[in-house]
């Protein structure tokens, strides 16, 4: 089985291993990690690697989410690439602007790794 | 006929200055406490009364509210609390308030006022939360001069105790 080479964008390591972990409790097994800690740390790895799919905070110092995801669409870098919000800010404007902005799903913290499943698995099968 | 932003945001004052009562609801804090903690840690926490004294060494997360409320979120716990809480969170052992502690105290502190904010619907798009700060150390308040209200609480899971504290100091 082929590995799923994901990006995890969030200024917070402690979230960017609980992240990781319901990774790997939904089943995405062999799975490889790529993380930054800001939006500009994000545009790095990808103009460096290849991933599957790429989780994404949105309240971030320096670049947050939502810029971040704008410029990886505008620069072309993960052309393809589902992407996953996954943030404190749940309202429906927060959502909206993410999918406005290229997101392909939304993760409103606290969450569980059932969400994390039910979320991201059709977006790696699709 | 479309209100104007000028308009609009009147009418959000009003509608959130006549709800007070229901912005400053501890039953919004209780019930944010509740989901964080057993969502991320899997830990049932029980209110209970504020003891008189707090720990002599602290740790405190502080996220800012920004926007038609502002104010603080502000999450505060002992030393040895502050490592059961990152170990249960991240599934790793902890024996010092290394900076894995500090970030696990800060993002406990970034849910809860996401969470907190995310259950009054006029808060929730527009009011922006701040990065959390951490401090540590002993011996320190947080002061804020005439809030508009302060909802403080305490809670305890298994046999660590902590504090949270939403303090509004602007309404529109």
């Amino acid at each position: 089985m082929s590995e799923t080479r994901v990006l995890i964008v969030d200024d917070s390591s402690v979230m960017r291993k609980i992240v990781e972990r319901a990774l790997r409790q939904a089943g995405l097994e062999p799975l490889v990690v790529l993380e930054a800690g800001s939006g500009v740390e994000g545009l790095e790895a990808l103009r460096a690697n290849q991933v599957q799919l790429i989780l994404s905070d949105i309240n971030m110092p320096s670049m947050d989410g939502l810029e971040f995801l704008r410029q990886l669409r505008a620069q072309n870098l993960a052309d393809g690439v589902p992407v996953v919000m996954i943030t404190t800010e749940s309202s429906e404007e927060h959502v909206r602007q993410a999918i406005q902005s290229g997101a392909q799903g939304y993760i409103r913290k606290p969450f569980t790794a059932d969400q994390v499943k039910e979320r991201v698995l059709p977006l790696i099968a699709a | 006929m479309g209100l104007n932003n000028r308009e609009d945001e009147k009418v959000m004052s009003l509608s959130l200055r006549e709800n007070l009562q229901t912005v400053a609801d501890p039953v919004h804090l209780q019930s944010s406490v509740e989901e964080v903690f057993a969502t991320m840690l899997g830990a049932q926490c029980e209110m209970v009364p504020c003891a008189g004294s707090t720990p002599t060494e602290t740790i405190t997360s502080v996220v800012g509210f920004g926007g038609v409320l502002t104010g603080a979120c502000v999450f505060r716990c002992s030393e040895a609390t502050a490592l059961a809480i990152a170990a249960r969170l991240t599934g790793m052992s902890f024996t010092e308030l290394d900076d894995t502690v500090k970030d696990a105290i800060g993002e406990i502190g970034n849910m809860l006022a996401g969470a907190w904010k995310g259950k009054v619907p006029e808060l929730s798009a527009r009011c922006g939360l701040s990065i959390p700060a951490v401090i540590t150390g002993s011996n320190y308040n947080i002061h804020v001069q005439a809030p508009e209200f302060r909802l403080h609480h305490c809670y305890r899971f298994d046999a660590s105790v902590f504090e949270v504290t939403i303090i509004c100091d602007g309404l529109q």
